[in-house]
């Protein structure tokens, strides 16, 4: 493999720190690793649910049924359903929004979805609050996962870009000795759309929003921290998707070990 | 660079003048928290309203927008419940809206000195406020428009509300379901009893003669075609038929 490295066993996570390529994963990697994993999972399930509801995405404050959208998605009976009777003007005007009265019995889960997801939710925010700091004192993120400005060289980037396109994956090294563009990826999970999706979160939270008002300014409306919302959880599922292969490609068994109860290899 | 400035002060007004608020706030002694009824979902529920009935500073407002902001504005559950057969069907509202709502009153009772009985023209009386804000549905989708109507804290002080209140219960013609809000909502600057939309006096299907407005929190919670407020001074989430019943979040700020 091409950029397998040496490894050499460390007795104790975090004694040596001056050999980051050998060091298991810390216990507080491994635990929050999992919760934010069962809550990331019932998060997309009960996602999927609350979209089905109402499955078309706006741009700005302002979006529903009455007014165009900017994709609707065919993934339930609620998608163009057409239930509406007694268009009515609220001004004088060609283009005065309308009020009109819904007749389809739409589908909606939204009872126990909206609940569980919010359940979900605090998982992932307990265990991403718990990862940030144990990651920033332990200096983990300094160590392992920030990429160094010799590792995102474009030109470094793309051979390993293309060693992954090839399938050409190196083994498991039991730890955080993260790869390159495996380092450029974690980052973007870490620290750019798993904090987005619960940004993009409270921005759609009523009381949130008027308490801070700037989370609304900042993805340009409701309706837009909604889209946001969705396309974070597709990257963030396609991401899942591609780490889960990686992990099977690599050495599932060993990988799930290192992962969770083992502490180095056999 | 004024816009600024203005902004910033009047947010500091607003954040002073909720401070105050909470310390003369009516407080619930006892059961200050929904009832979970065993469930792991209410549970979450509870926690979130605890975080941020803790976290937020109090009683801060909904964006308002501008006239030209208001937009289309779907109607959806009960939308004729004068019209038999139909979703919310109740002879009582048929009866008040053949008359024009003139012998339709508003009932206001429970933890309050006065209690008494409102028609529409003893609710115009009240200082209104109007108020351009964006409705968000729980299914996802938002509409904007503007309301008019009274202040509930108006209403409440009005009707001499005990300082023991602990929340406000409202009952609906066209819906058994008895659903309920927390003084600080209630006594939130933006909640009102809404008679008129869009300049105009509510359209039956978007709950006339008078709805509730909380906007601090999601659609739902701001209740069409209303019958009955109860003031009480135990929490009351309206138990077997309630909300909460129906597997639906108590506390939807979120």
């Amino acid at each position: 493999m091409k950029h397998a490295s040496k490894r050499r066993d460390v007795a104790a996570p975090g004694l040596d720190n001056t050999a980051p390529t050998a060091a298991p994963h810390a216990g507080w990697v491994k635990s929050t690793h999992w919760i934010a994993t069962v809550s990331f999972l019932l998060l997309v399930f009960t996602g999927s649910e609350i979209l089905m509801v109402h499955p078309r995405l706006y741009w700005g404050n302002v979006g529903n049924d009455l007014t165009p959208a900017w994709i609707e998605l065919p993934i339930s009976r609620n998608f163009r359903h057409g239930g509406w009777e007694g268009n009515e003007a609220f001004f004088i005007g060609a283009d005065a929004p309308v009020s009109e009265a819904r007749t389809f019995k739409t589908f909606n889960r939204n009872s126990w979805g909206r609940s569980l997801h919010f359940l979900a939710g605090w998982g992932l925010v307990a265990a991403g609050v718990v990862y940030l700091l144990a990651g920033i004192v332990s200096g983990h993120f300094r160590r392992h996962l920030l990429p160094n400005w010799a590792e995102i060289r474009p030109r470094a980037l793309w051979a390993d870009l293309v060693d992954h396109a090839r399938l050409r994956v190196r083994g498991a090294t039991d730890g955080p000795d993260y790869g390159r563009l495996q380092k450029c990826v974690y980052f973007g999970v870490v620290f750019i759309a798993l904090p987005g999706t619960v940004l993009t979160g409270f921005a759609m939270s009523p009381a949130i929003a008027a308490a801070y008002p700037w989370l609304l300014k900042l993805w340009g409306g409701y309706q837009s921290a909604r889209t946001v919302h969705f396309l974070l959880a597709v990257a963030l599922v396609l991401f899942t998707a591609v780490h889960v292969y990686m992990v099977v490609k690599s050495g599932f068994r060993r990988q799930m070990r290192a992962m969770t109860l083992g502490r180095k290899s056999t | 660079m004024n816009k600024f400035d203005a902004i910033s002060r009047r947010r500091f007004l607003i954040g002073g003048g909720a401070a105050l608020g909470s310390l003369i706030l009516p407080g619930c002694s006892k059961t200050p928290l929904p009832p979970t009824y065993g469930s792991l979902l209410r549970m979450a529920d509870n926690l979130t309203y605890l975080a941020q009935r803790t976290l937020l500073p109090g009683q801060s407002l909904a964006r308002e927008y501008s006239h030209e902001d208001i937009s289309s504005f779907p109607a959806i559950g009960a939308v004729s419940p004068g019209q038999p057969g139909a979703r919310g069907y109740s002879e009582l509202y048929r009866d008040l809206q053949k008359g024009g709502f003139a012998d339709w009153r508003l009932s206001v009772e429970g933890a309050v000195d006065r209690p008494g009985t409102y028609s529409l023209a003893d609710l115009k009386r009240f200082p209104s406020r109007t108020q351009i804000t964006r409705h968000t549905c729980e299914e996802g989708w938002t509409a904007i428009a503007e309301w008019t109507g009274l202040l509930l804290s108006s209403m409440l002080l009005a009707a001499g509300m005990h300082r023991s209140a602990c929340c406000v219960c409202f009952h609906t013609y066209d819906s058994e379901l008895v659903d309920s809000i927390d003084m600080l909502d209630a006594l939130h600057p933006q909640t009102l009893l809404a008679y008129r939309m869009n300049g105009r006096d509510l359209l039956i299907r978007h709950g006339a003669p008078l709805r509730l407005r909380v906007e601090s929190q999601i659609g739902y919670k701001s209740r069409k075609y209303l019958q009955r407020i109860v003031v009480k001074d135990t929490f009351d989430d309206g138990g077997n038929s309630g909300f909460a019943a129906q597997g639906w979040a108590w506390y939807t700020g979120i």
